[in-house]
């Protein structure tokens, strides 16, 4: 192998990549933000709603978790434009990460909700909590907690997932590697430094979601559980 | 301009095949390098574990795009440069595989009940018989059903194999949008040859999961 590598050449384009890490943190974000609502909502319909809803939601999850999101990211850009509405690159890819990750989240918040012991509804019964207060403090919450290990995992996911989006050119980490290395021609290189940036992004979204958990889940850390 | 045909329809489902052919290879030899980073995780060797932790975070922290592009682009640079787009996405695909699998199936081995190690060690059997004879029976139950469910992972991860020129279902279907435009209709066939190849999976998967139900037993 006599191939010099030269990392040196990158060095003028940091501004770039550093730039590329906040778009993709951004989008990460925003999808998570919004994927969390819509998926608990969908969870909730699912356990809650009438036939009718349960099976359009059920339809809706299972088409999503069996086809690529690749594919998904295509129809949204493609097929907002066919309906004759311009949105941007970086719109599409929300709202297909968005239908994408909230489709996990409803099936993730769902098992929590099962988790629910049917005792705990009747204690709030006997409390004589309302409908709302009973959802909020006996249902949801704990049951967010319970799952928010396996919910961290899937952020992380869509986070590295979220590179797909340059299929589209969309303004994220991988988009702006694939042109700096067509300027740069050094392509090897380029990549390598991506990797670097996606895994240390990975680690900084683990730890940031765990440090939210801490503060989010009080009672269990006063427990002592593992979260 | 020509609209979406019988032609394409074939040329769609000529391409599944591609991506049913690369799913299978992407299982089989991500599964095997998975196995041994599986054992390599749960060894009695300190160096050997962490090597094992490290190659599982690389994996897992790097999207599976980059890690194409990364093999892709170091192919060449070790001199092959006619490599067939098939042996880039094969072995970014395996790699991929063997991460998850290889984690997946550390942790089936390691909720195999601690006495079961125990006894195995009361009976004088060695290190290997131990593994072989008593802990991977049991592992392999409670693998099954996370198996066959991360299959559903690797099909639906092929699309990415388009990157690096694979003509696959995903880049069959950008080849016919190409020529015909006529997006929608193109990616919702594709969408549905993604959907028949992975329900069924995911079917099998949850069914296993309830058959074996090895957790809550």
């Amino acid at each position: 192998m006599n191939y010099q590598f030269d990392f040196a050449s990158l060095l003028p384009y940091w501004k770039e990549f550093a730039l590329g890490v906040w778009l993709t943190l951004q989008l990460s974000v925003i999808s998570t933000v919004i994927g969390f609502v819509l998926g608990t909502l969908c969870a909730i319909g699912r356990a809650d709603g009438g036939p009718w809803l349960r099976g359009i939601i059920a339809t809706y999850v299972e088409v999503i978790r069996n086809t690529p999101l690749l594919v998904q990211v295509f129809l949204v850009y493609f097929g907002i434009a066919t309906l004759g509405v311009h949105v941007s690159a970086n719109m599409a890819a929300v709202v297909a990460l968005v239908v994408n990750v909230g489709a996990y989240t409803c099936e993730i918040v769902r098992a929590g909700l099962q988790s629910i012991h049917k005792a705990q509804l009747e204690a709030a019964e006997c409390l004589g909590l309302s409908r709302k207060q009973t959802y909020w403090h006996v249902i949801i919450r704990p049951a967010i907690e319970r799952v928010y290990p396996a919910l961290t995992s899937q952020y992380v996911l869509l986070m590295l997932a979220s590179s797909i989006t340059s299929q589209i050119s969309a303004e994220e980490l991988t988009a702006v590697a694939n042109r700096i290395q067509s300027d740069t021609f050094r392509s090897f290189e380029t990549y390598i430094v991506v990797g670097v940036l996606y895994l240390l992004l990975s680690f900084v979204v683990r730890i940031a979601l765990w440090l939210l958990g801490l503060g989010l889940f009080v009672r269990r850390r006063k427990l002592g559980t593992a979260l | 301009m020509p609209s979406f045909s019988f032609v394409h329809l074939e040329f769609l489902a000529w391409a599944a095949m591609w991506t049913a052919g690369l799913s299978v290879i992407a299982f089989l030899g991500g599964g095997l390098l998975g196995f041994l980073v599986a054992l390599a995780r749960v060894s009695s060797s300190g160096a050997l574990r962490t090597a094992a932790a490290v190659y599982i975070q690389i994996v897992q922290g790097t999207p599976l795009l980059v890690l194409l592009f990364l093999i892709y682009f170091g192919i060449a640079i070790l001199g092959f440069d006619q490599v067939p787009a098939i042996i880039a996405a094969a072995a970014g695909l395996i790699i991929y595989s063997s991460g998850f699998l290889g984690e997946i199936w550390r942790g089936c081995i390691e909720s195999v009940p601690k006495t079961q190690w125990e006894a195995a060690e009361c009976l004088a059997l060695s290190r290997w018989q131990r593994m072989l004879k008593v802990i991977l029976p049991q592992a392999l139950r409670i693998a099954t059903p996370p198996t066959v469910g991360f299959l559903v992972q690797i099909v639906k991860n092929t699309s990415l194999a388009s990157v690096v020129g694979f003509v696959e279902l995903s880049q069959a279907g950008k080849l016919i949008n190409n020529s015909i435009f006529e997006p929608f209709t193109v990616f919702i066939v594709v969408a549905v040859f993604y959907f028949a190849m992975c329900f069924p999976l995911s079917l099998w998967s949850r069914n296993l999961e309830r058959k074996l139900n090895v957790i809550h037993r």
